[in-house]
């Protein structure tokens, strides 16, 4: 590489380096260093008897076992729907597949209390009793985590060559066989990365353990929340977060080291129609999607639900801020904000996720330059997984003096949701990327185009779905964002996740309605962003 | 106990002496890096007030207000106390009794010496303390019951601490946990306020009599109690004595839940101003508009709490449906501060498995 390529290579990787620096490794290490430094001077050994505590040990076990069982069971409900999501062509299928990746963009309070109404003694599976079990927090975990799977493993269907499959069959093997010897080692990368990425999220889940645990179950996230917020004990905060940072570095390692890219593209063609012998998948699918929907359902019934009968009463109370002036504004002005919000927070990740995703997708010459990229790569998904209480506190000590006192700044929020929807917009663009064939920027390059025209002319073509779809996608999840948005520094525009949240923990059946109605609103907005999304049929959206 | 007692009695001494010297106000001059015209003001997620009532403070005074919500009154003081020295705000509202201690102690708080009507002292701060936080409102944390479903399983309703630990009760107390919510370590510090020392065995009697423990006052209130809309299958739920008034069914005048006064703790909601504020002068102006008629006169309805001052009207309902306990059970905010991480730690214990 000439020294003009490493220096554009420095550049192009300034810009997001200088971002994480300051909003992300700043922020986490001021608040870590506090535990660590309790009087100015380092306590490692208080750290180390933080982790010697038997709750301590309880919440570690917790948090393993419900994660692992809740990405156990995801993956064993996700497989099977992937392959009829996304090998089968039959009507509707693009439809399913927005509903199947709704539940990861609503907010999780949301998901919560519709969780909680259905499964609570007196709900429509209150005889099931659920309600307060570990069983429930698993089950509230796999609704959330499902699609990861789905579009994870279903991406990787769709580009697994279904010439070996058929070679197998023409040969003889039975179709149990043919998956058992060619598609599923084929799957099992992709697999992996999706079942460590779930596992990521499962454990250190927040809003669901919070809500559906009651305070019987408690784990690492919870518990650094109550730490933090309720008894100030910044030491054993500190201790759990580093630790949760260990963890992490080796899932993203372990995701990494699995993680191939699809190639895209070819979906369409390979899609074929439902035979006899799918049934049983088919079946299965449709179990899934019921389990997915019966919480949205419930959601929409609690909404339109009003003391005469069936209306729209709640929907037009959104105009109003509520029954004893619960909200600061109407949930009409709420939901103007998140547009404008996730607009700014999308504009963002797409900015700071195409330059990451251009330089992790470059093929370096070096075994430096790929490890340094590897690197790269890995230390944008931290966000994913560290305590957005650790980040939201951070953010309070560490970004108050000049030159950025942005505390009160209204970029904060679009900023800190920008930093979690950077890896999901990474992730969508970096495997289109990666999928461009090396000689076509060669060929562009030896006809005299220069680095711009090349980006332009060859990769911008084939990355420009990926780039809109990805844009989609972190809009949606900045409209849902709810962890790191309430634990900054709020002034009087609150964002609709937060409004409900308000809602909900106000007195009057009329509140506990109206934040229903702003649920369901919330929930279309994100649908129809998702659908539109679905639209451009890019395999990578929403895929680890 | 003993020594607590000797501690308390001494405050208390050391209390009325400064309390009859007065307390002085820290300089209020502004730093001017910011406009005086603004003045923000952290508080916690449940504050609520009229458009009208705010409009009055910027017609007399010509300051805007920013309301900053920070979660519970425990995050806001945690919040505070984190950000010592760079303050997010000019005030704060809504730091209660259970935390006042750890907010004074801290230094988070500037000296303020607001024009306070009478009935107001009884909820002041012993000692010094009460130089730094101005009490606003109070409402008392007491157990609700669901009268129409005792009366429908013709059940005599619990009255009492020892009622709910009662067999003939089990599985129909629900109450939001003490680390995560502020009603939920209210009534916790009203059971160890009751039950002194005994209090561990007593709640392991709850737990064993079927108590369940939700997150937050929302999920026991309108989730799993019988009339807090959610139709919920427990009848007897922690939550506030002025809770009552709203369960009146349309058309009918008498709400079908009432709060057992036996059962209360009262938590103080203080103002003070923060230390190292740009506009000081306009936090100490929006504490006294707190204290003035109008104000204390919407707090019922906006943020269901009572007024410190007395002279305030109630709303209709409140007077015949919402009083307060007449004798709730007192401890004292520095007790909490000193024991609440213990305190809470065995409460988790008792209660998580």
């Amino acid at each position: 590489m000439t020294v003009r390529a490493r220096l554009a290579v420095a550049a192009l990787a300034a810009t997001p380096v200088i971002v994480l620096a300051v909003f992300f490794v700043y922020p986490v290490a001021g608040m870590v260093g506090r535990g660590l430094y309790p009087d100015g001077s380092l306590d490692l050994g208080g750290v180390l008897s933080v982790l010697g505590r038997p709750r301590v040990h309880r919440v570690l076990w917790f948090t393993v076992w419900s994660a692992g069982l809740a990405t156990a069971l995801a993956v064993v409900l996700g497989v099977p729907a992937a392959f009829v999501l996304h090998r089968l062509r039959f009507p509707g299928v693009g439809v399913v597949r927005t509903l199947v990746v709704l539940p990861f963009v609503l907010p999780t309070v949301v998901v919560g209390v519709a969780f909680r109404h259905l499964i609570a003694p007196s709900g429509p599976l209150g005889a099931l009793h659920l309600d307060g079990t570990a069983a429930a927090i698993v089950a509230a975990l796999v609704f959330f985590n499902v699609s990861v799977v789905v579009r994870t493993v279903g991406a990787f269907w769709e580009g697994l060559d279904p010439r070996a499959e058929e070679a197998a069959a023409t040969l003889g093997a039975s179709p149990l066989r043919v998956f058992a010897t060619v598609t599923l080692p084929g799957l099992l990368p992709g697999i992996a990365s999706a079942a460590s990425v779930v596992f990521l999220f499962c454990s250190t889940a927040f809003g669901v353990v919070l809500t559906m645990g009651g305070l019987r179950y408690a784990n690492v996230e919870t518990e650094i929340y109550l730490l933090t917020t309720q008894e100030l004990d910044l030491r054993a905060a500190a201790a759990l977060s580093i630790l949760q940072l260990v963890v992490i570095v080796i899932l993203l390692g372990l995701s990494a080291r699995t993680r191939r890219a699809p190639a895209p593209g070819r979906a369409a063609a390979i899609a074929r129609r439902p035979r006899r012998r799918d049934t049983a998948l088919l079946l299965w699918t449709a179990a899934v999607v019921v389990f997915l929907l019966t919480p949205l359902a419930s959601l929409v019934l609690a909404s339109v639900h009003t003391d005469d009968g069936w209306g729209l009463g709640h929907y037009r109370a959104l105009q109003t801020t509520g029954q004893g002036n619960a909200l600061l504004v109407p949930v009409t002005e709420a939901l103007w904000t998140s547009l404008r919000i996730a607009a700014g927070a999308a504009a963002l990740a797409l900015v700071l996720g195409c330059l990451v995703s251009y330089l992790v997708s470059r093929r370096w010459r070096t075994r430096m330059g790929r490890r340094l990229s590897r690197v790269f790569d890995g230390a944008f998904m931290l966000p994913l997984g560290v305590s957005a209480v650790t980040l939201g506190f951070g953010f309070l000590i560490t970004l108050d003096h000049p030159p950025v006192d942005l505390r009160t700044s209204p970029l904060l929020i679009p900023i800190a949701q920008a930093m979690v929807a950077l890896p999901l917009v990474v992730r969508t663009v970096a495997p289109v990327l990666e999928s461009v064939d090396e000689r076509q920027r060669e060929a562009a390059a030896s006809l005299g185009a220069g680095p711009l025209r090349v980006l332009l002319a060859v990769d911008l073509p084939v990355a420009l779905p990926a780039l809109v779809a990805a844009t989609g996608f972190a809009f949606a999840v900045s409209l849902g964002e709810f962890g790191a948005t309430s634990f900054l520094a709020r002034d009087d525009h609150p964002t609709l996740p937060v409004v409900i949240f308000r809602l909900i923990s106000h007195p009057g059946e009329a509140n506990f309605a109206m934040a229903m109605a702003a649920s369901v609103v919330l929930a279309g907005a994100t649908s129809v962003v998702m659908l539109l999304v679905e639209r451009l049929r890019v395999g990578s959206v929403g895929a680890f | 106990m003993r020594t607590h007692l000797i501690a308390a009695a001494t405050a208390l001494a050391l209390g009325s002496a400064l309390g009859l010297a007065g307390c002085g106000s820290d300089a209020g001059s502004s730093k001017g890096s910011t406009d005086s015209k603004t003045v923000t003001i952290a508080t916690h997620d449940s504050w609520a007030m009229s458009k009208e009532v705010m409009a009055e403070f910027k017609k007399e005074t010509g300051i805007t207000v920013k309301i900053q919500p920070h979660g519970d009154a425990g995050e806001l003081t945690n919040k505070l106390v984190l950000t010592k020295g760079h303050p997010l705000a000019d005030g704060v509202f809504g730091i209660d009794n259970t935390f006042a201690s750890r907010a004074v102690d801290e230094g988070v708080l500037a000296r303020y010496d607001a024009k306070q009507p009478g009935s107001a002292a009884q909820f002041a701060l012993d000692g010094d303390s009460g130089c730094y936080l101005t009490p606003i409102d109070f409402g008392d944390v007491c157990v609700n019951i669901d009268d129409t479903w005792f009366a429908k399983k013709k059940l005599a309703p619990p009255a009492t601490f020892d009622d709910l630990a009662d067999p003939a009760y089990k599985n129909l107390f629900v109450a939001p946990g003490a680390t995560s919510s502020s009603p939920g370590l209210a009534f916790l510090v009203a059971t160890i306020g009751a039950k002194g020392d005994g209090w561990k065995d007593y709640w392991h009697k709850l737990v064993d009599n079927g108590l369940k423990i939700d997150a937050g006052w929302e999920d026991a209130y309108t989730v799993d109690f019988t009339a807090g809309g959610g139709n919920g299958d427990r009848p007897i739920v922690v939550s506030y004595s002025s809770s009552p008034p709203f369960t009146v069914p349309k058309g009918a005048d008498k709400p079908t839940t009432s709060a057992l006064l036996d059962t209360c703790f009262r938590q103080v909601e203080y103002a003070g101003v923060l230390k190292g504020a740009d506009n000081p002068k306009g936090a100490q102006e929006f504490i006294d508009f707190m204290l003035s008629h109008d104000f204390q006169a919407a707090l019922p309805d906006n943020m269901y709490v009572y007024p410190v001052d007395a002279s305030v009207a109630l709303p209709d309902g409140w007077k015949t449906w919402a009083p307060t306990s007449p004798d709730p059970v007192e401890v004292s905010p520095a007790d909490i501060t000193a024991h609440r991480s213990d305190w809470l730690r065995d409460w988790r214990d008792i209660t998580s498995r």
